[in-house]
């Protein structure tokens, strides 16, 4: 990763001129100006995403890393038809196999003949659907939360801000595991509505992922709402509604996109230590912490029962984080440079 | 400054009791502690009559968290649900064990980490300086119990191919670990795996920042000046860019306390050492509520003062930071 510096200056954030709240519609972001010269030379006015997806795609090792995860999705996805066997399938001819091409063993097979490539596959499918649920859920809870506060300031944003202060204090994987155990051991009913026991491993992680996001989303809302286009808006009637969500939110999309990629990650990484401890996804649901729980009650000798099921989370984590930096540089470009 | 000390301290006491009592309500609400005693066979109907009465287990949850109030002050923390053992006794034990581990683990970290980012920053985009941010971002991306299971993988392979057993792979100590020396050296020996393990996460986001902060200074006006002044290249690096480098790390490891607990839970479990992160998780498994609210009361607590300690070392280090 080199640093760049011939980098087109990045375009200021959609500020609208004072008074005009609807050149904020991204609709208009994306027209073609047509401006040309005498000279041939067209000049093409480019809009912000043009701009931010030029800046990814120049970062190969995030570009590759895409590649890569889409991939490890559509395994996820198409796990039923890709896997060569069943999650508990046996194998009676091929017990405890060490990595062999041959009958597709990749990852070997365990003391039953299960084989460990299919077990990962359909592990890798709960572990990154709780993921991307973690991620997407506290998203939600911490921008709303964060711009709430950010917006109204005072009194609200100290009490919030206070309660979020509560919940970094706590010691995060000690409080995950209580609730694991005293609240998500078992799926649940609630109002009639089946709560599958994974979905809500994911709503205890989201319950602590929320904090950073909201963080973020209240320290860019403290400084946009001194901004003039905001002003603007508002003298031009708009409810505080509108001008969350229509002109100071479009301007936090880069730092919530990145923050959500990384929360993906770090939620692959909590999720497969509680099922690794075994408080986390619980059987019949095949998650990646228990298959290598599993592999390391096989013993040692057994080897790749534990290596690869674990080898598989590194390349997830591995990959979200690289993706989450290319995307830190395309979309959020006043950040730059300050992980790696 | 002391007023800002003592209004942190009354806000934390504050916190402390409502966090307390949710997590109380949250514990005891979620489940019946005994149903797998209820369903045993041979315990009499007798016996778990005088636990309910015991632990007043069959009062509404306000007088419950009363009664849990009232022993965690004045009878230590109480007594464990089921057996009725005194809880603070083993906490002490295990959490002097804890304090070991995490001490030499932390102190090694940092002593790396900040080699580590003070010659990455001075020779930014060296090969050195590659490989490091390489290791940082495969470090964060390992689970920590995957980390301490293909340790003990490599150690009884290398035990399987040449019948020599490298590093115990669990226990503080072995059966007879013998006395003064002899005992040390036995317990470093079974240490080294889970401090390694410990450390690898902690160095991959240590080194980071001590980089990241050493490229801020090195690159600052008074470095320049004092370059400027024609003070050696060593004096510059050492007296006046390294030392104020050094000021966020100190924040961030203070801060990183309640990480390192989550770390310790994983490596105490993988490698069966008798300390915090094993009992939590064996307090846990019992479903019991007792040693789990004093584990958790004890931890918050501590994260607290780090906290704390964090922010007024921060004003001390950095006179710039007010207090308000």
């Amino acid at each position: 990763m080199t640093e760049r510096s011939a980098e087109p200056v990045a375009p200021e954030p959609v500020q609208p001129a004072a008074g005009a709240a609807l050149a904020a519609d991204p609709a208009l972001a994306d027209v073609d100006l047509g401006l040309s010269y005498d000279s041939g030379v067209e000049l093409k006015a480019r809009s912000q995403w043009a701009y931010a997806r030029m800046r990814f795609f120049r970062h190969r090792l995030a570009v590759g890393s895409l590649i890569v995860l889409i991939l490890i999705c559509l395994v996820a996805v198409f796990a039923p038809q890709l896997a060569p066997y069943g999650f508990d399938e046996l194998d009676l001819d091929n017990i405890t196999a060490s990595p062999t091409l041959e009958g597709w063993h990749l990852f070997g097979t365990d003391q039953l003949g299960r084989d460990y490539l299919s077990r990962v596959i359909f592990g890798v499918r709960t572990s990154l659907w709780v993921a991307v649920f973690v991620a997407l859920l506290s998203t939600a809870i911490g921008t709303a939360i964060g711009a709430i506060a950010g917006y109204y300031g005072g009194q609200v944003d100290n009490l919030l801000m206070r309660f979020t202060d509560l919940i970094l204090t706590l010691p995060g994987l000690a409080v995950l595991l209580t609730a694991a155990v005293f609240f998500g051991a078992n799926d649940s009913e609630v109002f009639g509505i089946m709560i599958p026991q994974p979905m809500k491993i994911g709503l205890i992680l989201a319950f602590l992922f929320w904090t950073a996001v909201a963080r973020i989303v209240r320290g860019l809302f403290l400084s946009l709402r001194e901004k003039e286009f905001v002003e603007a808006a508002k003298a031009a009637g708009a409810g505080d509604m509108r001008i969350i969500v229509r002109h100071m939110l479009p301007n936090c999309v880069g730092p919530i996109v990145v923050n959500t990629t990384l929360v993906v990650a770090a939620a692959i990484l909590v999720e497969a230590a509680l099922s690794f401890l075994g408080f986390g996804i619980q059987p019949p649901n095949a998650a990646l912490g228990k298959l290598i729980a599993d592999g390391q009650g096989e013993g040692f000798n057994l080897w790749w029962l534990v290596t690869f099921p674990g080898l598989v989370i590194v390349v997830i984590a591995l990959c979200i984080n690289f993706v989450g930096d290319g995307l830190r540089d395309a979309l959020d470009p006043t950040q730059r440079r300050t992980r790696t | 400054m002391l007023q800002y000390v003592i209004r942190r301290l009354l806000y934390s006491a504050v916190v402390l009791v409502l966090a307390s009592f949710l997590v109380f309500m949250f514990v005891t609400v979620s489940g019946d502690p005994l149903a797998a005693l209820k369903i045993t066979p041979n315990v009499s109907e007798e016996t778990v009559q005088n636990i309910i009465e015991r632990k007043h287990l069959d009062e509404p949850v306000p007088v419950r968290y009363y009664e849990w109030v009232k022993d965690a002050l004045t009878n230590k923390f109480g007594t464990t649900l089921l057996t009725d053992e005194p809880i603070l006794p083993d906490l002490w034990r295990v959490m002097k064990n804890t304090l070991q581990l995490v001490l030499v683990a932390e102190l090694l970290a940092i002593l790396i980490a900040v080699g580590i980012g003070v010659y990455s920053a001075l020779r930014q985009y060296s090969v050195f300086d590659y490989s490091m941010t390489t290791f940082s971002f495969l470090g964060l991306a390992t689970p920590v119990f995957w980390l301490a299971l293909m340790l003990q993988v490599a150690v009884v392979q290398i035990y399987l191919a040449t019948g020599r057993n490298v590093f115990p792979i669990a226990n503080l100590n072995s059966v007879d670990p013998g006395e003064g020396l002899s005992f040390v050296i036995d317990r470093a020996h079974h240490l080294v795996l889970p401090v390694i393990v410990l450390m690898v996460a902690n160095i991959a986001t240590y080194s980071r920042y001590m980089r990241a902060s050493m490229l801020e200074v090195v690159n600052s006006d008074y470095v320049r000046t004092a370059r400027a002044k024609g003070l050696a290249e060593s004096r510059v690096t050492m007296k006046h860019a390294f030392r104020n480098a050094l000021i966020p790390l100190v924040t961030l490891v203070a801060l990183n306390f309640g990480t390192l607990l989550g770390g310790v839970v994983v490596t105490e479990t993988v490698f069966s050492l008798d300390g915090m992160g094993l009992y939590f998780v064996n307090a846990l498994g019992t479903n019991d509520p007792y040693p789990v609210m004093a584990w958790l009361m004890i931890t918050a607590t501590m994260i607290i003062i780090f906290n704390l300690v964090a922010d007024i070392t921060y004003g001390l280090l950095d006179p710039r930071v007010r207090y308000d």
